[in-house]
């Protein structure tokens, strides 16, 4: 038993041969065409748009979406998910893949609740990695509390006319269209709907968040809404039913980063392992000092337990037996494991680690987006008491 | 014209590979396998060939244990049309595998025989060259371009100090070099459709091929430790170590 990225991979019984070709196959991709990129990317604050049409060439774009809008589902379950997330986490770099993969929480919505034309208009062009669509949930004045968002969206004759912004807007500055949260109705969670925007809509601007501490590969934005004219039959879902299209949504979103998270700290842990090995202090392997060989069991301890709790939490949704409060609390974990595995990686590779342009540095930098995104750990607690009925 | 691709299951090329503490082998024990470099570069000039209209099927075969499935899965992946196992157990020699692929050829009657140069674990680049002799058919080795032009086929050949093209009557076994094209990578979609494609299992005596032996592996020992190398201050002391340490000049 090793301590690389792949030996340091649970054993996992699901796995068949499609799997491991897909493992290899988009292994193959991502250390061709992104690897050796992806320090460049990251410090230039973009991928170049060349990379979405040959993600959508090797099925990354289209895994889990039905063959009639472009992509893969037939034979797709969650294990091929889970690999695509290991992978993309490998290359060390959030942003590339929060950036690359952003349909991935804008386009679901459509999907299971949009109506046929849009599916029809929207989905191909995204699959195919031509076009771009983005979440639109986090508002200026507040983002765990979903249910108090403020964008409004009125209904006048066969339109509703939008005001407000939305924030924190990840693949903002570039998306085609919004899959947006507005109140369309009362206050709190059962006025809310999802309203398809797109950007190029009269009286919608946006602007980036150029200044981040991590995920600086994708474009995040600040969208705003002065009086954006949309046809009615661009809600996403029965109206003041928005809540639910993005509760359902969140699980989706938790697990990928759960998953991401598993995989990113596994990152530490090798790179951690190889150069304790090599490393010579006091006369000595630093991987032969205590106090190290400590940090590094205890990096595979917490890796382990988070990977198993992913599998099972996949295992619950290919049973079709999801529990939210389970994911939430997964989301947690994999956020705790990462933080501590990116701050000993650090520890251990010292000032080798402290220079940019190496994978422990960038996960460093991405642990606190993980940590927040997609539901705070605060927000994942209470939601977990509120489920289990506390 | 139906093309027929060789793929074989190897270690994969990233992973460092350790002999096993007896020294009777490589160690393979939950080592990561995957298809020969040469052989991946062999399907993908089938596979480039058929969507050129110039070959109507491609078949994929690939000699060796069960596992090996998995590679004939990939080149299905990548492009070909149906596969060919031939299970045999334990190591088969150059000799061996050849004769099973001339079985095969018999069986499949291809106008072309596409295989890499070498695999990159037994590294003895033999097999080409002894199916060309047991089919009696032309062949064109280390292949760097492939052109078929009507009844003929134009290798262009990766020689010592330049190229060497020849013109081989089909049918005809060519061997891959390394820039002959860069392959593909199978895209999920294709992988999953790969599952559903035709895989026929044959035994050597299917084949009417007995599987011999003629080589004993004494011994597998890795490599020597490098010494790590040393930076000098001027050329003068470069000059003198490689006069007087190094007694190269």
């Amino acid at each position: 038993m090793a301590l690389d990225f792949d030996s340091a991979r649970l054993p996992n019984p699901h796995l068949t041969e499609s799997h491991h070709a897909w493992r290899q196959q988009l292994r193959r991709f991502i250390d061709a065409e992104i690897m050796p990129h992806a320090d460049d990317w990251d410090e230039a604050g973009h991928i170049p748009d060349t990379l979405w049409p040959k993600a959508a060439a090797v099925g990354l774009l289209g895994l889990g979406y039905p063959e009639a809008y472009g992509g893969t589902l037939e034979g797709i379950d969650s294990w091929h998910a889970w690999i695509a997330q290991e992978e993309l986490a490998r290359i060390g770099a959030g942003g590339i893949p929060a950036s690359l993969m952003v349909h991935g929480i804008g386009l679901p919505p459509v999907m299971f609740w949009g109506s046929e034309t849009m599916k029809q208009t929207v989905a191909p062009a995204v699959l195919a990695g031509s076009k771009h669509i983005s979440l639109g949930i986090t508002e200026p004045d507040g983002g765990s509390d979903v249910a108090s968002i403020r964008t409004t969206a009125v209904r006048e004759g066969d339109s509703f006319i939008v005001n407000g912004s939305k924030t924190f807007i990840t693949g903002g500055m570039r998306a085609d269209w919004v899959s947006t949260a507005v109140r369309t109705g009362e206050a709190g969670a059962r006025g809310i709907s999802m309203l398809l925007i797109p950007t190029d809509a009269e009286g919608f601007s946006r602007t980036a968040l150029p200044r981040k501490q991590g995920w600086w590969a994708s474009d995040t934005a600040t969208l705003y809404f002065d009086n954006v004219r949309v046809p009615a039959d661009q809600l996403i879902g029965p109206e003041n039913q928005g809540f639910w299209v993005i509760m359902t949504n969140f699980n989706r979103e938790r697990m990928a980063m759960a998953a991401g998270m598993e995989a990113m700290a596994r990152v530490c842990l090798e790179e951690a392992v190889t150069w304790a090995q090599q490393r010579q202090t006091f006369g000595k392997r630093l991987a032969d000092h205590q106090v190290i060989r400590h940090k590094i069991a205890r990096m595979k301890q917490l890796i382990n337990a988070t990977q198993s709790n992913i599998r099972l939490c996949f295992e619950s949704i290919e049973a079709d037996q999801a529990n939210p409060g389970d994911i939430a609390l997964l989301k947690v974990q994999a956020s705790e494991t990462l933080e501590y595995c990116a701050r000993e990686a650090m520890q251990i590779l010292g000032g080798m680690g402290y220079l940019r342009g190496n994978r422990v540095e960038r996960i460093y930098r991405e642990v606190r987006v993980n940590a927040i995104g997609g539901g705070s750990e605060e927000i994942m607690r209470d939601l977990a008491a509120r489920q289990y009925g506390l | 014209m139906k093309v027929l691709v060789a793929v074989k299951r190897v270690v994969d090329y990233n992973v460092k590979v350790r002999a096993k503490g007896d020294g009777s082998d490589v160690d393979l024990n939950n080592v990561k396998m995957a298809i020969n470099p040469f052989c991946e570069i062999a399907v993908e000039e089938a596979v480039r060939l058929k969507e050129a209209g110039v070959a109507s099927e491609v078949i994929a075969v690939s000699i060796g244990e069960k596992p090996c499935q998995e590679q004939i899965r990939t080149a299905l992946a990548l492009g070909a049309d149906r596969g060919i196992h031939v299970e045999t157990e334990g190591k088969v020699e150059p000799l061996v595998v050849a004769k099973l692929l001339k079985g095969v050829v018999d069986k499949e009657e291809p106008q072309l025989v596409i295989l890499g140069k070498q695999s990159i674990d037994g590294d003895n680049n033999q097999t080409g060259q002894m199916l060309g002799a047991l089919a009696n058919m032309a062949q064109g080795t280390f292949a760097s371009e492939v052109k078929v032009d009507g009844d003929k086929v134009n290798v262009t050949r990766e020689v010592d100090g330049g190229l060497q093209t020849v013109s081989l009557k089909l049918p005809a076994i060519v061997t891959t070099d390394l820039r002959l094209n860069e392959p593909r990578y199978a895209s999920l979609p294709n992988i999953m459709k790969a599952k559903k494609k035709q895989l026929d299992v044959f035994s050597p005596a299917d084949l009417g091929v007995e599987v011999t032996s003629h080589i004993e592996q004494v011994k597998v020992e890795p490599p020597a430790e490098r010494q790590a190398g040393i930076k000098v201050a001027d050329v003068a002391e470069l000059v003198d170590k490689l006069k007087n340490e190094a007694k190269v000049i």
